[in-house]
């Protein structure tokens, strides 16, 4: 049975908190990563370094920003520089240590749709597309990916490949010679995922407190492999859970003062 | 700006010029091609008011919120009518725009590689010839209008925008016309050196609109308006609200005052906060 103090969204995001070591420098994507990015630094990782793409570096937002470009960035950061500068100098120059992503399609070797549900060109859902995506997953040394877990969004098949993970598996990413090695794991609301050492296929490697493997199975669109042993998240602590609620009781309020 | 021009807006996320899109709508300027990294709420109104006949983007969404349905519609159901359009990545666009204001033919970059982006056809590979790496082009962008919006200029002309700065700089310098609408025309722009000036002879023209970027922010002058993006989810997501929105807030105001005033908000330029 699901643990009553904390839900599965709550899970998810300090799941992926932990997977910041502190001193990291992260390139942030909106939304889901940027919340667990944030609760990082106010827990174990006070010494990480938030970079979001509009141009702010080493941000220390009181609230969630709820785009990538808000005020509060600019405000709380080291520096701000220009896109062009952002995403040659930082991005591809080799600045980056991990990149957090977030996905509205992942395949069985992280690869990420943000692009187009359905046909290119006769979409059935136009999504908005790459954003700073494919060159973050590519340039930085590491990439985190954090999602919700439904078989909608984990597919046998990509409709479009937006941001590469490990290709096809293997040895396939090592030989188009990108700069970042590719995402180490992905954190769901139901458990973290990691890529097989050798194959690169996602593998269950934990379940979150109170769910099954049999259930993150079949949230998944293609036959996941399971580890061995699979392991189970340490639920959140009180810190964690107390950090993440005012984080976004604060994130509320101020959302909804500017009306 | 005249119908069938290849037309810049340029804002990420920060001074994003609202209250000049919306002249562009109440002049019902048609065929436009529009560019943009970030096309967001301006673009989405454009799109369906029926100006656009074309979108060169990188990420088109509500930021935090979701979809731009006006875009989506335009998209997979080509109303009002159809919309072309150019797909990139974020770092291939900054490139393209550096390239633009260098008015050099392409823009290169370490991206693209093994994505589906490349299947578009609007990414070529390139080999460098000092080292043999294969590298992505793109070709630059050259707007024949530029529009941006920046907090100050003075009587000479000269503008000055700090904070979030996005590609703005490279836009105006690539683009043949270039206008900038301000927060405030001042004496002394007391710019300390380093900051981002455009000075006047690279600028078209300079008017001042007082709060033209919200619901976007001008730092030092007011914040985003996060909970109007939100509602823009709602006005957006079917064509008769838009329709009528549009209708009573755009097309029914002369200014971008006015324009404030019908939502029954504080006009952006009343307001002097940090």
């Amino acid at each position: 049975m699901p643990d009553a103090t904390f839900t599965a969204d709550e899970m998810m995001t300090i799941a992926a908190a932990r997977r910041l070591p502190n001193g990291a420098v992260c390139f942030v994507g909106i939304g889901l990563p940027s919340a667990a990015a944030n609760v990082a630094r106010l827990t174990h990782a006070p010494e990480v370094v938030l970079i979001y793409e509009s141009g702010p570096i080493g941000c220390r937002p009181t609230v969630l920003p709820l785009s990538i470009g808000d005020g509060e960035l600019s405000e709380t950061a080291d520096a701000v520089v220009s896109i062009p500068e952002m995403f040659s100098y930082w991005l591809q120059g080799g600045r980056i240590d991990v990149g957090f992503l977030g996905a509205a399609q992942i395949d069985r070797y992280a690869n990420i749709n943000t692009t187009v549900i359905g046909d290119y060109e006769k979409p059935s859902v136009r999504l908005p597309g790459a954003g700073g995506a494919p060159e973050i997953a590519t340039s930085s040394k590491e990439v985190l990916i954090t999602l919700r877990q439904t078989a909608r969004a984990f597919v046998e098949k990509l409709d479009f490949v937006t941001s590469l993970g490990h290709v096809t598996g293997g040895d396939s990413r090592a030989k188009l010679n990108l700069p970042g090695q590719g995402p180490l794991a992905v954190i769901t609301d139901l458990g973290i995922l990691t890529p097989d050492p050798v194959t690169r296929e996602l593998t269950l490697t934990s379940v979150h407190p109170g769910v099954t493997v049999d259930k993150v199975v079949k949230s998944t669109g293609w036959p996941l492999k399971v580890a061995a042993e699979v392991a189970t998240t340490p639920p959140p602590t009180a810190t964690e859970l107390q950090v993440l609620r005012e984080l976004n009781e604060r994130t509320a309020r101020a959302h909804a003062e500017q009306a | 700006m005249r119908d069938g021009d290849v037309v810049a807006l340029e804002g990420f996320t920060h001074l994003i010029p609202f209250a000049a899109g919306h002249e562009i709508i109440r002049q019902r300027r048609r065929n436009l091609t529009l560019i943009r990294m970030t096309p967001d709420l301006i673009y989405d109104q454009m799109i369906g008011a029926g100006c656009a006949a074309k979108l060169q983007f990188s990420w088109g969404g509500n930021p935090g919120v979701g979809s731009l349905y006006r875009l989506r519609d335009a998209v997979e159901k080509g109303w009002p009518r159809p919309l072309a359009i150019v797909e990139h990545a974020h770092a291939g666009m900054a490139a393209a725009y550096a390239a633009g204001a260098a008015h050099l033919p392409f823009g290169v970059l370490r991206g693209y590689t093994g994505t589906d982006l490349v299947k578009l056809g609007n990414v070529r590979f390139i080999e460098c010839p000092f080292t043999g790496e294969k590298l992505a082009a793109v070709p630059a962008i050259r707007p024949d209008v530029t529009v941006i919006h920046a907090q100050k200029a003075d009587r000479k002309g000269n503008v000055l925008m700090w904070g979030v700065v996005g590609v703005q700089k490279e836009a105006v310098m690539a683009a043949r016309r270039s206008v900038v609408t301000v927060e405030e025309i001042v004496d002394d722009l007391n710019a300390p050196p380093n900051s981002v000036v455009l000075p006047s002879w690279v600028v078209g023209a300079v008017c001042p609109v007082k709060g033209g970027a919200f619901p976007s922010y001008a730092q030092g002058y007011y914040q985003r308006n996060n909970a109007f993006y939100k509602a823009w989810d709602t006005i957006a997501r079917e064509r008769e609200s838009f329709q009528a929105w549009m209708e009573r807030h755009v097309m029914g105001t002369a200014t971008f005052e006015d324009f404030q005033r019908s939502l029954g908000l504080q006009y952006t330029g009343d307001v002097q906060h940090a």
